[in-house]
């Protein structure tokens, strides 16, 4: 255990690893989302209440999980950085953070997108998009928070603490805003919000929202192995790494 | 297949600006991510090879080891 | 000037807590407790500009919506609770700035007294003096707004718990961001969705104070909230803390 936990503090180790375990995820996440689109947008059966608008379904739901893994990865990553110094963990949550981000924006576009079929206007107050909104703001926030401050070390440890302290609110606010959100009862029914679909329009959801969580691995293995080599280039192993390269 | 035609899976039952902006947003979106993720790599490799051959060059000139040096910024919290 | 005195306080503190060893926590609180308060009270205007700012911001939704006493009563309770809430963010700034920037608040880290308890103690000066005053202010201000009749005592009371959360959650952000130089627009960026779940249920008691029905549910649930804040904030602002001073 401690000698994986030591292995896992070594930027090298990492860095060869994530080499290693990179094609992998990206074939997964080409050939999954790649799968997922054909089925959904043309194989799925259309909705019998929404129509072919319903179709949207399948890059804003998987969108919308991803996002939110994303934070509690993030916060995760900050957890690990603070109790063990684990400087990979940070370099992986700062490369996390603007995708969370971009991937809380898709959402909250196609879910608008969504509405104009389904409610007639562009935004609704609806209890998910809300709490997208909210997710949206959080990410922002830590990605502030973190380019605010001039010394990496101290960014660092303030965007953890500041994500492990938005991850202990995330349900809070989920709770009370769909609590809000029944309480005042808008004449609509949630986008999403049926169970019970058939499985012909589930499967693909599925596949979909495994190719997102493929791409979100592989895009941070890649990212984060660039953020080591910025931050550790003064590092030997770095430079006869640039050496070879060439 | 939901469509018999291609057409109609273009038109998307009266749907078709809603989806295709959807989808077509998260694609471009899922893309633009790739790219800047490729391009990023790809200028800190080439930064840091140009970097490892001045310092050689620099290192000979002087006959002295290619050490720490503070050139390129952002290093300076690395010890 | 503060500053002399301020160390003249702290430094009375730790002499007693010298002399009483198993006495040194609560000693140290009640010090911190009594310097913040008496500091508080010498910048008056500190704690009168919130509460200033609260009433203006009152004001300019008649001035901007409609005097109509039907509309405004209906959207008093949010307005009252947000307005409220603007008005505890705006004084969180100054939380720990006066502190950190006479360097008080690195003696306060040196101490051998849990960092937690002292931030607690610095937070509940700041709620005494900012959350609790709009707290009682708010039911005048509800008057204006002609909030229906037997929402008062509910309103008073769900800012009490509201604002006391509000200033433990706050506080983190105003932690975080002490060291920076420009960090009043980032703090509400860091503590305003933070707040949503306390505005959610505020409004909600006093809405439901308005029907009749329920506002002891929502005020437990603040209380809840409430409860949770003071187990983990403490802790998260002492984290920050740190960041901040040793960064």
């Amino acid at each position: 255990m401690w000698a994986f936990i030591n292995k896992l503090r070594s930027p090298k180790w990492f860095y060869a690893i994530g080499a290693r375990l990179q094609p992998f995820f990206w074939v997964a996440a080409a050939a999954l989302i790649l799968v997922g689109t054909v089925w959904g947008l043309a194989f799925a059966p259309a909705d019998y209440q929404q129509g072919n608008s319903f179709r949207i379904i399948y890059v804003h739901v998987p969108a919308a999980f991803l996002a939110q893994s994303i934070f509690v990865s993030m916060a995760m990553c900050g957890l690990v950085y603070m109790v063990w110094k684990i400087k990979v963990a940070d370099m992986a949550a700062a490369m996390m953070a603007p995708l969370g981000a971009a991937m809380t924006f898709v959402s909250l576009f196609s879910g608008a997108v969504w509405g104009v079929p389904t409610w007639g206007t562009w935004w609704m107050w609806d209890a998910r998009l809300t709490s997208m909104l909210i997710l949206l703001f959080l990410f922002l926030g830590v990605i502030a928070l973190r380019g605010a401050f001039s010394s990496r070390d101290s960014a660092s440890r303030a965007a953890s603490v500041l994500a492990m302290v938005g991850v202990i609110n995330i349900p809070i606010i989920k709770y009370s805003v769909d609590w809000w959100y029944t309480l005042h009862q808008p004449a609509t029914f949630s986008i999403t919000g049926r169970a019970a679909m058939p499985m012909e329009m589930w499967a693909p959801l599925l596949i979909m929202v495994l190719g997102f969580y493929s791409f979100f691995i592989a895009l941070t293995l890649m990212r984060t192995r660039s953020e080591i080599l910025r931050r550790e280039s003064n590092k030997r192993w770095v430079r006869d790494l640039a050496g070879e390269k060439r | 297949m939901a469509f018999e035609s291609f057409n109609e899976f273009i038109a998307m039952g009266g749907h078709a600006p809603y989806v295709w902006a959807a989808w077509g947003v998260t694609g471009a979106l899922l893309v633009a991510v790739v790219l800047h993720a490729r391009a990023e790599r790809r200028l800190l490799l080439r930064n840091l090879q140009r970097r490892v051959r001045r310092e050689e060059r620099q290192g000979a000139n002087r006959g002295e080891m290619a050490g720490v040096s503070h050139q390129t910024g952002g290093n300076h919290h690395d010890t | 000037m503060a500053g002399s005195e301020t160390r003249l306080v702290a430094g009375e503190g730790r002499g007693v807590s010298r002399r009483e060893p198993r006495s040194g926590l609560a000693v140290a609180l009640w010090a911190t407790l009594k310097r913040d308060l008496l500091l508080l009270m010498r910048r008056r205007s500190e704690v009168l500009n919130p509460l200033v700012f609260f009433a203006l911001v009152i004001t300019l939704f008649p001035i901007g919506i409609s005097p109509d006493p039907q509309l405004l009563a209906t959207i008093a309770p949010g307005l009252l609770w947000v307005a409220a809430l603007l008005a505890a963010l705006l004084s969180l700034d100054s939380l720990f700035r006066g502190d950190y920037d006479d360097g008080s608040l690195e003696q306060l880290l040196l101490t051998p007294q849990p960092l937690p308890m002292l931030a607690l103690a610095k937070v509940t000066v700041h709620w005494l003096l900012t959350g609790l005053p709009l707290a009682l202010m708010a039911p005048v201000l509800g008057i204006m707004l002609s909030l229906p009749a037997g929402s008062y005592l509910v309103l008073a009371f769900s800012l009490v718990l509201g604002t006391a959360s509000l200033s433990l959650i706050g506080a983190i952000g105003a932690a975080l961001t002490v060291g920076l130089s420009r960090g009043g627009v980032l703090l509400s960026l860091l503590v305003l969705p933070l707040y949503i779940p306390v505005l959610i249920f505020g409004a909600g008691a006093v809405q439901a104070g308005i029907v009749g029905d329920g506002a002891a549910a929502h005020l437990a649930i603040l209380g809840a909230l409430l409860a949770l804040a003071l187990m983990l904030a403490p802790w998260a602002i002492a984290a920050s803390l740190r960041i901040s001073i040793n960064g």
